[in-house]
C-alpha cells in the first residue's frame, strides 16, 4: 500500500494522474455551502449547549471515597430538598467525584446545599466544593476572544497580503477560515456538544490550524503559478490544480500526523475521564482539522481561482497557455504520426499541460545524457527529410 | 555538490543547538540546584489544584456596592495578585458583589493577606493615641497614665513614635535639617514608641467643647465626643476582636487599634484618601549629598488633588503638639504606621522612614500603591481546590499525548520509512526544549502550564511534524526533478523555508495576539503555541535540516536505499544520470524543466 502511496504522490507530482479540483470547484462549492447552511440551520435551531461557565450558576464538587451506585438521585434529592428543581445537572467527574450543577444559588442557598448534600453522601462539609459562576464571566471572555479574534484576522490578512504580494489569496484563506469555523461551530451545535471556555480555545486553535494549512498550500500556488507567469505554459488554474495536486500527499500525511495524538487523546479522554477539557478541546480539534483538511485543498484554492479569474494577468496567462498548448498539442500529433508509421517512438505524450515530455528523451525517443542535454544539442531535432 | 559550505553550516547549527540545549539544562540544574526550582514544569490550577479565595465587599448598613466599584475592586486585585508574584492567578467577579481569586498554589499568608486585607487606604490625624489595653481607671478621667505598661508597649514593631515624615529629599534642598532630624529621630526602642502616648490624653476640657461647636477640620480635638472617648477607652486592642464590628466612617473620626494591637489611637477624618497615591515604592534614602543611607524610607507620590490635601494637611499638622502632628496610615480600620510631620510637604512627593526592614517596606509600598480600593473585602470562603481532579486529567492526558506521539512515529516510518527517524528526533529534540524552557520558565517567570497549554503541547506536535513534512516532500520534488540528493537537500530546503517560515509566522502571530488580547485562560494555550512555534522554527533550522545534510553523505542515503524514504526509483524514476566518481543515480520527469519550450 505504501509503494502505492508513493507512487499515488509520484504521478500526482508529475501531473501524470490529477485531481480535477479547480475544474470540478463547482461541485465542491456546493457540497460546502450546503454543509454551512446545515451548520447554520443547527445554530439558529439548536443554538449551543452553553457551559455553566457561560451561563452562570453553581457548582458543587462531592468528593467521596466511593461513588454510590445511585450517586444521581441522591444528588437530586439532596438538591431538591432545599431547592426544588432548577435545572440540576448531575455527572460523574473522574471516579470518586460526583459533579452537580444547578442554575445560579443564592449564597445561603448554595450553603444548604452544600450542607444537605455533604449528609446525602455522608462525608464530611469539607469534602464538598462549591463555586457559583456569574454569567457575566463567560461573557467577557467570550467577548475578549472575539476582539482578539478580530484583530487577528486584520493582522493576518496584512502579513499574508504582503507575502504573498497578493491580497486575493490572503482573501482566499480567509474565506477558508471562516468556512472551518462556520462548520466547526455548526457541528458542535448540532451535535450539542457542552460549549466550555476550553471549547473556545479549541475553535480558535482550528483557525490557526486552517490558516496555516491554506498558507502552505498557497505557497506551492505561487510557486507554480509564478513559474507560469513566467513560461506561460499552462494556465493560471491548471497551475494551480498542480499544485494543490503536488501538495496532496503532504497536506494527508500532516492531517493524519495531526490527527493521530488527538484522536488518542479523544478516545482515551472519553473512555476513561469523561466530559472535560480534554475532550472538550480534542473533539473540537479533532472536527476543526478534518475540515480544515478539507478546505484547504477543496476550497481555499478553487476560491482563489475564482477570484482571480478575471485579472487581465490571468486572462493574458491563459491566452498564452492555449497558444503554447495548442502547439505542442500539434507537435505531439505530428510524432504520432511519426510513429505511425512505423518509427520507434516510446509512449511519451502528455495529459493537458501538466506534463512535459519525459526529460532526458527527444521526442523522437533517443535517449539524451543529461550531461549532454545542456548544451545546444539539446534543440529538438526535426526528423530527418527521408522520414517526413 | 554538497561542497564544504553547506556541512560546515550544518555542523555549527548542530553545535549551537547543543549549546543552547545545555545552556537551557545547565539553568535547569542551577535553578534545581542552588535556587527553589524543580525538575518538572510547574502546574497550573486545574491540574494541580490551588486555592481559590471569595472575597465579599465589607459595607457598613445601607450602603450599596455598585457593579463598578466592584470592577475597580476586581482591577486592583489582579495588580495586586500580579504584583505579589502569583501567576495563573485568575481574579473574576462572581455575581455583581463577589470577588474570586484563583491561584494556582497553596498561597502563603502574606500573600493572603496581600489580597484581602489591604484593602481601603486612608490618611486620618492622629488626635490621640496611648496603649492597647484600655485604662482600667475610672470614665470621668480620661486621660491614660503616663508611663504604659510594659506587656502593652511594642518593641520591635514600627509604631508611630520611631517614624517621620518628611518631604522626599529629590525635592527639599531646603530641609536638610529636617532630614537629618528625621535620621536622628530614628532610634527604634521600645521607650522611644511608648512615650508620645502620655502627652496623647485629651483634656476634658477638649471634650467638653466639642459638645457646643462643630469641628473644624479633620486635626481638631472637638471630634472627640463624650461618645468617641467612651468608645475609646472601652477599645481593647489585645482582643483580635475588638475591631469586628467597627464603623469605617470617612467623615467621622474612627477609633482604632495600631496593625499589631499595641496602641490605640481616636483619628480624625480622612484628610486624604489612598486612591490619591501615585505611586509608592520602598528603597533606602538618599540624603542629601546623594549618598544611599541605610535608612529605609517608603516614597509616596501624590496625584494633583492628592498633593493639595496633603500639602493642606501637613502645613496644619506641622505646627501641632505631639501626638496630634502624626498622620495615620489607616488601611482597613487599622493603622499602619502614624509617623509624624518634620514640615509642612508642598509638593505631593512624602517620604516615610522608621525602623522598616527592606521588605517590610516593600510590602507596604504595595499595600500603598494598590491600596486604592473602594471597598473593604473579608474572605468569604476560601476553597481549596482538590489536585486529584487535576493530576486525573493530566495522566491521562499524558498517556494519550504519548499514545499519539507513538502512532506518529510508526505513521512516519511507514510513510518516510528511516528517514522518519529524522522526523522522530527532531520531535524528540523539539519535546526536550520545549520542556527545558517550560520548566526553566516555570522557575524564572513563574510560569504555570494549565490543561490549555497541555493542548497546546499536544496540538504542536502536529504543527511540528509538518514542518519536517512539508520539508521532506519538497526534498523528493527535488530528486523527483532529477537532483542529486545533496543539492536536492539544498534546493529543496531553499524553498520549503520560505514555506515554514510564513506558516510559522502566521501561527506565532496568532498566538501573540491571543496571548495579548485574551482572558488568562486561553492565555496559557496562546503561550505554548507562540514558545512551540518558536521551538520549531529553531529545531528546523538547527537540528533537521542540518542532520539531514550530514545524512546525505552516507551511502545509505545517498545512493538511495530502498529504505531510505529518499528512494529516487520509487520517487518515479526512470533513465539513469551520471552522478559522478562512475556512479549513476536514477532520474525522473520534471515540470519545471530549464529547456526550451518548442519540443
Amino acid at each position: 500500500m505504501s509503494t502505492s502511496f508513493a507512487d499515488f504522490g509520484n504521478d500526482l507530482y508529475t501531473g501524470k494522474r490529477s485531481i480535477p479540483v479547480v475544474a470540478s470547484r463547482r461541485r465542491f462549492y456546493l457540497g460546502s455551502l450546503v454543509l454551512i447552511v446545515v451548520a447554520l440551520l443547527g445554530l439558529g435551531v439548536q443554538h449551543l449547549n452553553l457551559g455553566l461557565e457561560f451561563r452562570g450558576g453553581s457548582e458543587f464538587r462531592v468528593a467521596t471515597t466511593s461513588v454510590p451506585s445511585g450517586y444521581e438521585k441522591t444528588a437530586r434529592d439532596a438538591v431538591g430538598a432545599s431547592e426544588g428543581e432548577q435545572g440540576v445537572n448531575v455527572t460523574l467527574v473522574g471516579n470518586n467525584t460526583v459533579r452537580v450543577q444547578t442554575e445560579k444559588l443564592t449564597d445561603t442557598d448554595s450553603q444548604q446545599v452544600r450542607g444537605s448534600l455533604a449528609k446525602a453522601f455522608g462525608v464530611p462539609e469539607d469534602n464538598v466544593s462549591a463555586t457559583f459562576i456569574g454569567p457575566s464571566w463567560g461573557a467577557s471572555v467570550s467577548g475578549q476572544a472575539l476582539r482578539a479574534l478580530v484583530i487577528f484576522l486584520i493582522a493576518v490578512v496584512l502579513m499574508l497580503s504582503i507575502y504573498f504580494r497578493n491580497w486575493k489569496m490572503a482573501l482566499a484563506s480567509l474565506v477558508a477560515l471562516v468556512h472551518d469555523l462556520v462548520i466547526t461551530v455548526g457541528i458542535y451545535a448540532l451535535v450539542g456538544f457542552e460549549v466550555s471556555p476550553a471549547t473556545m480555545i479549541g475553535f480558535l486553535t482550528v483557525l490557526g490550524y486552517s490558516l496555516y494549512d491554506t498558507v502552505v498550500v498557497f505557497d506551492k500556488v505561487r510557486e507554480n503559478t509564478n513559474e507560469a507567469f513566467a513560461n506561460g505554459r499552462m494556465t493560471y488554474a491548471q497551475a494551480a490544480n498542480l499544485a494543490v495536486n503536488q501538495t496532496m500527499v503532504r497536506s494527508i500525511n500532516t492531517t493524519v500526523i495531526g490527527l493521530l495524538p488527538i484522536t488518542a487523546v479523544l478516545v482515551i479522554g472519553s473512555i476513561f475521564l469523561g466530559p472535560g477539557v480534554l475532550v472538550d478541546l480534542s473533539l473540537v480539534l479533532f472536527v476543526g482539522i478534518l475540515v480544515g483538511a478539507y478546505s484547504s485543498i477543496f476550497i481555499a484554492t478553487p476560491v482563489l481561482v475564482s477570484l482571480r479569474r478575471k485579472d487581465a494577468s490571468v486572462v493574458d496567462l491563459a491566452r498564452r497557455a492555449e497558444r503554447t498548448q495548442a502547439k505542442k498539442a500539434r507537435d505531439v500529433a505530428a510524432a504520432e504520426e511519426a510513429s505511425a508509421r512505423g518509427e520507434a517512438v516510446p509512449a511519451s505524450t502528455l495529459v493537458g499541460g501538466a506534463a512535459e515530455r519525459e526529460e532526458g528523451e527527444t521526442l523522437t525517443g533517443r535517449t539524451v545524457h543529461q550531461y549532454a542535454r545542456s548544451g545546444p544539442r539539446n534543440q529538438p531535432r526535426r526528423t530527418p527529410k527521408s522520414k517526413r | 555538490m554538497a561542497g564544504p559550505a553547506p556541512r560546515t553550516a550544518a555542523r555549527r547549527a548542530l553545535i549551537a543547538l547543543t549549546v543552547l540545549v545545555a545552556v537551557l539544562g545547565g539553568l535547569l540544574g542551577y535553578s534545581i540546584a542552588w535556587g527553589d526550582g524543580q525538575a518538572t514544569p510547574k502546574l497550573g490550577l486545574d491540574l494541580k489544584g490551588g486555592t481559590q479565595i471569595i472575597l465579599e465587599p465589607r459595607t457598613n448598613a445601607g450602603q450599596s456596592v455598585s457593579a463598578q466599584q466592584i470592577n475597580q475592586a476586581r482591577d486592583i486585585i489582579v495588580q495586586r495578585v500580579d504584583a505579589n508574584g502569583v501567576s495563573g492567578a485568575e481574579v473574576t467577579t462572581q455575581g455583581d458583589r463577589n470577588i474570586v481569586v484563583s491561584i494556582p498554589e497553596i498561597p502563603t499568608q502574606a500573600v493572603r493577606n496581600a489580597i484581602s486585607k489591604s484593602s481601603q487606604m486612608q490618611f486620618r490625624p492622629v488626635l490621640a493615641l496611648t496603649s492597647g489595653v484600655p485604662v482600667p481607671t475610672g470614665s470621668a478621667s480620661p486621660g491614660p497614665s503616663g508611663s504604659p505598661s510594659p506587656s502593652a508597649s511594642p518593641s520591635a514593631s514600627p509604631s508611630a513614635g520611631g517614624e517621620a515624615v518628611s518631604p522626599a529629599p529629590s525635592a527639599s534642598a531646603t530641609n536638610n535639617s529636617a532630614v537629618n532630624d528625621a535620621l536622628t529621630a530614628t532610634t527604634p526602642s521600645p521607650s522611644a514608641s511608648a512615650t508620645p502616648s502620655p502627652s496623647a490624653s485629651p483634656s476634658p476640657g477638649a471634650s467638653a467643647n466639642s459638645g457646643t461647636s462643630a469641628p473644624k477640620g479633620p486635626t481638631d480635638l472637638a471630634w472627640i465626643t463624650p461618645d468617641v472617648q467612651q468608645a475609646y477607652d472601652a477599645l481593647n486592642c489585645s482582643d483580635p476582636k475588638a475591631l469586628e464590628n467597627i464603623q469605617d466612617v470617612a467623615t467621622k473620626p474612627l477609633v482604632t487599634c495600631s496593625d499589631d494591637g499595641a496602641t490605640k489611637y481616636i483619628l480624625g477624618p480622612v484628610a486624604v484618601s489612598g486612591d490619591k497615591i501615585s505611586d509608592a515604592s520602598a528603597g533606602y534614602q538618599t540624603n542629601q549629598q546623594g549618598t544611599v543611607t541605610s535608612t529605609v524610607e517608603i516614597a509616596l507620590t501624590f496625584n494633583g488633588e492628592g498633593t493639595k490635601q496633603y500639602a493642606d494637611i501637613s502645613r496644619t499638622m506641622v505646627t501641632l503638639p505631639s501626638p496630634q502632628n502624626q498622620l495615620a496610615t489607616v488601611l482597613d480600620s487599622r493603622v499602619i504606621v502614624a509617623p509624624y510631620f518634620q514640615s509642612a510637604i508642598p509638593n505631593g512627593k512624602a517620604s516615610i522612614t522608621g525602623n522598616f526592614t527592606l521588605d517590610s517596606a516593600k510590602a507596604l509600598a504595595d499595600q500603598l500603591k494598590f491600596g486604592a480600593l473602594p471597598l473593604s473585602f473579608v474572605e468569604q470562603s476560601t476553597v481549596d481546590i482538590s489536585p486529584t481532579l487535576g493530576s486525573e486529567q493530566l495522566q491521562f492526558g499524558f498517556v494519550a499525548g504519548l499514545v499519539g506521539l507513538l502512532l506518529v512515529v510508526v505513521y512516519s516510518l511507514f510513510q518516510y520509512r528511516v528517514l522518519g527517524f529524522v522526523t522522530i528526533s527532531s520531535i524528540v529534540v523539539a519535546g526536550l526544549l520545549t520542556y527545558l524552557t517550560i520548566t526553566v520558565l516555570g522557575w524564572a517567570q513563574n510560569y504555570r502550564l494549565d490543561m490549555a497549554g497541555v493542548t497546546g503541547l499536544i496540538v504542536a506536535i502536529g504543527f511540528t511534524a509538518d514542518s519536517f513534512i512539508v520539508y521532506f516532500e519538497r526534498v523528493r520534488d527535488e530528486l523527483r526533478e532529477g537532483r542529486s540528493l545533496a543539492s536536492a537537500v539544498e534546493t529543496g530546503w531553499n524553498r520549503a523555508k520560505r514555506t515554514v517560515l510564513i506558516a510559522d509566522g502566521v501561527n506565532f502571530l496568532a498566538a501573540i495576539v491571543l496571548y495579548l488580547l485574551a482572558s488568562s485562560s486561553v492565555r496559557g494555550f496562546a503561550f505554548t503555541l507562540g514558545l512551540t512555534t518558536l521551538i520549531d522554527v529553531l529545531v528546523v533550522f538547527w537540528f533537521t535540516h542540518p542532520l539531514l545534510t550530514l545524512l546525505t553523505r552516507l551511502p545509505f542515503f545517498r545512493d538511495g536505499h530502498r529504505l531510505s524514504g529518499l528512494d529516487p526509483r520509487r520517487l518515479g524514476a526512470k533513465t539513469r544520470t551520471y552522478a559522478g566518481r562512475g556512479r549513476f543515480t536514477p532520474v525522473t520527469p520534471a515540470v519545471r524543466e530549464t529547456e526550451g519550450s518548442r519540443a
